[in-house]
């Protein structure tokens, strides 16, 4: 049996306006503490204004074995684009 | 720091019996350059030979805070030693990124950090050296982190997803290490004559140290061509160590310091420097252990870490004791 303390993964948020993304995990034995790790260890240089961990067992995931029923659907529906239609040199700008 | 696998003397075999189609699908993905994520099927030789390889990585980044912490408290100046303050933690922060990465691939942290002080896992050679001036702390960063920089720049494109993103963290960090190596040489360079001879002094001691970082030759390293191919490495030893003496050799001449090599000259055809034979017997004395600080780093690593224990002890207890008040 591991001894280690739980995995959580941290997001950050770099600035006001951006999501939160993720940038790596620390062990720590509870949330509170969890942050504390994540800003010594992710935003030494200013990386962040906001820090989010989430326990790494919390997370479901997509199976990548299953990827391609889970993606390929949308590959032939290019007319979700704009770039799909053709519009009259007339129309500037649309 | 430091990547090149260290442990030679014992290849991960490949094993027998894995699905074809499976291992053709991932050979034909790294061909193409694609990233391995933790989640995806992957040889057993591959997941192997990578947390062998990160973990060794990471417990380098770790060793590597104390020939420089040596010196947090005889730095000449407050800048100088908030400057190494910030740099030593980084190293820590590099090792935790990297032992994150090994854990994506099954290891647990636990057997790593036992690993390191039971003495099994290797760590890089040139941590095991002493830190004998002030100087010392100029050559690390400007020769020691210059030659990791080598090293860890094509890892940032390496085929296991989460090394790869770890290595883009640790680059974007290193060049500030090497930056305040350099100005402390500068700053001897340009001071009395016994700097000068005190920052020579270093030079001399860890040029060849620096050069064996790489690696042993390629002749002498089995694992590189797999390695090579299944995109763990990006280029070989003997390549890398080349880049990094033409980069440096110049750097010597601004700072008015000697290589300590009589066969280093300029050659024009290759347009490269050429450079005298390394001493591997003393390479491999030293990744056996007997580095002339290699007992004093573990021991002062296992130090730290059963000082701390009390403060794990306590943060479980609390999280526990804040289990059972939810419970209640």
């Amino acid at each position: 049996m591991s001894k280690d303390w739980p995995l959580w993964e941290v997001f950050i948020r770099a600035k006001g306006g951006l999501d939160h993304k993720h940038a790596g995990s620390v062990h720590a034995p509870d949330g509170e503490m969890a942050v504390n790790h994540a800003r010594d260890v992710y935003t030494r240089r200013m990386e962040g204004v906001s820090i989010w961990v989430v326990k790494s067992t919390d997370i479901v995931s997509s199976d990548p074995d299953a990827a391609g029923q889970m993606f390929e659907p949308a590959k032939d529906k290019i007319y979700r684009h704009p770039t799909f239609y053709e519009l009259p040199d007339e129309v500037k700008h649309m | 720091m430091y990547t090149t696998e260290l442990d030679k003397s014992r290849p991960v075999d490949l094993q027998t019996g894995e699905p074809k189609d499976l291992v053709d699908a991932f050979e034909a993905r790294v061909a193409a350059d694609e990233f391995i994520e933790p989640k995806d099927w992957m040889p057993e030789a591959y997941r192997k030979t990578l947390i062998r390889q990160i973990s060794q990585h990471a417990h380098s980044e770790i060793i590597g805070m104390y020939p420089e912490g040596n010196w947090i408290t005889r730095a000449p100046s407050l800048q100088r030693k908030a400057i190494l303050l910030a740099k030593v933690q980084d190293e820590g922060g590099h090792g935790l990124y990297l032992y994150c990465a090994a854990e994506t691939l099954g290891a647990s942290r636990d057997e790593m950090v036992d690993a390191l002080h039971s003495g099994k896992a290797k760590y890089s050679t040139i941590f095991n050296y002493p830190t004998l001036t002030w100087a010392d702390i100029g050559a690390i960063g400007w020769l020691v982190d210059g030659a990791a920089i080598m090293n860890q720049v094509p890892l940032q494109r390496t085929s296991y997803g989460p090394y790869a993103r770890a290595m883009v963290r640790v680059c974007k960090e290193e060049s500030f290490h090497q930056r305040q190596g350099y100005s402390i040489m500068l700053a001897l360079a340009e001071g009395t004559d016994a700097q000068r001879r005190m920052a020579q002094d270093a030079l001399n001691r860890w040029w060849w140290p620096s050069l064996m970082m790489f690696g042993p030759p390629d002749d002498a390293s089995p694992n590189t061509e797999r390695s090579m191919r299944w995109r763990i490495k990006r280029e070989t030893n003997d390549e890398l160590r080349q880049k990094f003496v033409d980069a440096t050799v110049p750097q010597a001449e601004l700072l008015g310091l000697s290589i300590p090599d009589p066969d280093l000259t300029w050659n024009e055809t290759r347009g490269a420097y050429d450079f005298g034979d390394i001493d591997w017997s003393e390479f491999y004395a030293v990744v056996k252990g007997e580095g002339m600080c290699a007992k004093e780093r573990i021991t002062a690593r296992k130090k730290a870490w059963d000082d701390g224990a009390w403060v794990r002890e306590a943060a479980d207890a609390y999280e526990a004791k804040k289990q059972a008040r939810n419970v209640a």
